[in-house]
C-alpha cells in the first residue's frame, strides 16, 4: 500500500550476488512479502546472507544498504504509512548502526505521508558520520529549519561531505550563513584549517539569499 | 605481527589505546559484554550498553582501522540481581546481529543458584543461535568453578569446540584442555596470567585451541599485552608463524564458527587485503556466514 523507492534496481543487486546469495535474497523477500512484521527478523541477517560492500553499477551505494531498502520496499507494499512507520521505528530502535542507516535510506525513498522526522533527529544526535550523512538525505525535507541548519553544521563539524545534504541550494539561508561564519571564525581563531565545504555552504547561502531578494523586488 | 585480541573491553579505553593497539598490530578484536564496575539496576541500562557495542563502539574502532566484534550476554555477577535477570528476554534480538560472534561472558562469579540458572539458559541460546560461548571463570575458587562450568557445557549439548573457557591459569588449564574446549588466557600486569607464564604453558602443551587476550578494561590492565606475549614467544624461540597462529589464526578459527566475522581472515600484516581476498572480499563471500 506504500511505495518505497529502492536504493538500487533489482537487476543491479542481483548482478552483485552469486547463485546462493540470490536464493537467500529470494527467501528474505518472500518472508517479508508474506508477513511484513518479519522485517525486523530479516534485517539483522540480511548482509551476511547476501553480501556487503560497494555495489557495482550504483554510485556510493553499499550492497547491504540496497538489499535492506529492498526488503523495506517489499514489506511496505502491504502496509499503510502509519503501520510502515511503526515497523521502521522498531527496526531502527533495535538495529545496529548498519541497520539504522538502511532505515534512514528507506525513509529517503518514502512518500510524503511517511514522516520519520524523529528517527532523523535521533541519527543527528549521534556522532556516527554514516548515520549523520544518511539523515541529511532527501527525507531531511521534513526537518524544521532549525534542525536542518544544525544538521548542516554538524556535517561540517564531523567531516560529512555537504554534497550529501539534500536541498542545500534551496534551503541555505542568511541564518545558516551566520552560523557557518561563526564556525569559521572559531576555526581561524584557533589557527586550525577551515574545511573546504565551509565555503560551499556559504556560497549556497549567498546564492539562495540573492535569489530570494530578486523574488521580493 | 597481525593481532586479533579475542577479549578486550574497549568501551572503557581511550582513543590513545586504539592508536597504540593499531601500531602494535591489532587489526581486529572482540569486546565481550560484561559489567561496568558500577552495578546496573535496570534492563534499559543493558540494552543501551548492547546498542553501544553494536553501534558506537564498532564505529569508533573503525576510525582506527580495527574491526570490532562483540559478544552479548547477561554476565554472571549481575545475574544475581533480580532487577537485571529479565535482560535474558531481550538477548535474542542482539544475538541475531552481524559482528556478534558469541554468547558471553557467561559463567560463574560466586557459584550461586541464580548464576547457574542464567548460565544454563544462555548455553541454550548459544545452541539455538548456532553461536560459540565465551565463559568467564571466577576469580575466587577458580578450580571448582571451572569444573562445574565444564559439567554444564556437557549437559548443554553445545560442542566443546564451540566453547572458550577464559581467564585460565596453570591450575585450571588441563581440565579444560581434556574437555576439548578452547582455552582463553588473560595477560595482566599483576593478576591472572603474565606473558612469561603464558609462554611456559604454550611450551608445555602446544598452540592448539589457545586464545591469548589482554582483557583490558577499566581496571589496571594493558591493551598491548597481546603483542607483548607475541614478543615473549619469539624470545623463547617460537617462530613468527607460531605467533601468527596464536594471535591471529586461532581467534579467527574460533570466532569464525559464528559465521559473523567482520574482518578479512587473510588480512596482511600491513592492513592490505589478503592475497586471495580480491576475488571474494568485494564479491562478498568471505563476509557471508556459511551457517545461514
Amino acid at each position: 500500500m506504500t511505495e518505497i523507492r529502492p536504493l538500487a534496481a533489482d537487476d543491479t543487486i542481483r548482478q552483485a550476488l552469486d547463485e546462493d546469495a540470490q536464493a537467500q535474497l529470494d527467501a528474505l523477500m518472500a518472508e517479508v512479502a508474506e508477513d511484513p512484521s518479519r522485517l525486523g527478523r530479516t534485517f539483522p541477517a540480511a548482509a551476511r546472507r547476501t553480501g556487503r560492500g560497494p555495489l557495482a553499477g550504483a554510485d556510493d551505494v553499499l550492497l547491504e544498504d540496497a538489499v535492506r531498502v529492498s526488503l523495506v520496499q517489499t514489506a511496505a507494499r502491504s502496509l499503510d504509512p502509519e503501520a510502515l512507520l511503526a515497523e521502521l521505528r522498531e527496526v531502527y530502535r533495535y538495529g545496529d548502526n548498519d541497520e539504522k542507516r538502511a532505515v534512514l535510506h528507506a525513509l529517503s525513498g518514502a512518500p510524503a505521508d511517511v514522516d520519520g522526522t524523529d528517527l532523523l533527529l535521533d541519527a543527528l544526535r549521534t556522532n556516527d558520520t554514516r548515520l549523520v550523512a544518511a539523515a541529511m538525505g532527501p527525507h531531511s525535507d521534513r526537518l524544521d529549519d532549525d534542525s536542518w541548519r544544525q544538521g548542516v553544521l554538524k556535517c561540517l563539524f564531523t567531516g560529512v561531505p555537504v554534497a550529501s545534504v539534500t536541498g542545500l541550494a534551496r534551503r541555505a539561508d542568511r541564518e545558516l550563513a551566520e552560523m557557518v561564519q561563526r564556525y569559521r571564525r572559531e576555526r581561524e581563531a584557533a589557527g586550525r584549517d577551515v574545511p573546504l565545504d565551509v565555503q560551499v555552504v556559504l556560497d549556497a547561502c549567498a546564492a539562495s539569499t540573492e535569489h530570494d531578494q530578486q523574488k521580493d523586488s | 605481527m597481525r593481532i586479533f585480541d579475542p577479549h578486550i573491553h574497549m568501551t572503557s579505553r581511550t582513543t590513545d589505546d586504539y592508536e597504540a593497539m593499531y601500531a602494535s598490530g591489532v587489526r581486529a578484536l572482540v569486546e565481550p559484554a560484561f559489567w561496568l564496575g558500577q552495578p546496573r539496576t535496570t534492563v534499559g541500562s543493558f540494552t543501551d550498553y548492547f546498542d553501544a557495542l553494536v553501534g558506537w563502539e564498532r564505529f569508533r574502532a573503525s576510525q582506527f582501522g580495527i574491526a570490532h566484534h562483540c559478544t552479548i550476554a547477561l554476565n554472571p555477577k549481575e545475574a544475581n540481581d533480580p532487577r537485571c535477570a529479565e535482560v535474558l528476554d531481550v538477548l535474542p534480538r542482539y544475538l541475531a546481529k552481524d559482528g556478534v560472534v558469541a554468547v558471553g561472558e557467561v559463567g560463574f562469579d560466586s557459584m550461586t543458584v541464580e548464576e547457574e540458572k542464567a548460565f544454563t539458559r544462555q548455553l541454550e541460546l548459544a545452541v539455538e543461535f548456532e553461536l560459540p560461548a565465551m565463559v568467564h571463570t571466577p576469580h575466587r575458587d577458580k578450580e571448582q568453578g571451572t569444573r562445574r562450568t565444564l559439567e554444564l557445557v556437557t549437559e548443554s549439548g553445545l560442542a566443546p569446540g564451540m566453547v572458550v573457557v577464559d581467564h585460565l591459569n596453570e591450575v585450571t588449564v588441563d581440565q579444560v584442555d581434556e574437555a576439548g574446549c578452547w582455552m582463553g588466557f588473560s595477560i595482566y600486569p599483576d593478576t591472572k596470567m603474565d606473558e612469561h607464564r603464558m609462554v611456559a604453558i604454550l611450551q608445555r602443551r602446544g598452540l592448539d585451541r589457545v586464545l591469548v587476550n589482554s582483557a583490558a578494561d577499566w581496571g589496571r590492565s594493558d591493551p598491548l599485552k597481546t603483542s607483548k606475549t607475541g614478543a615473549a614467544m619469539l624470545e623463547a624461540g617460537f617462530s613468527a608463524d607460531d605467533v601468527d597462529r596464536v594471535l591471529w589464526r586461532n581467534p579467527i578459527e574460533f570466532f569464525g564458527q559464528s559465521g559473523r566475522l567482520l574482518v578479512d581472515p587473510d588480512l596482511a600484516d600491513d592492513g592490505s587485503a589478503g592475497a586471495d581476498a580480491s576475488a571474494t572480499f568485494e564479491g562478498n563471500s568471505i563476509l557471508r556466514g556459511s551457517r545461514d
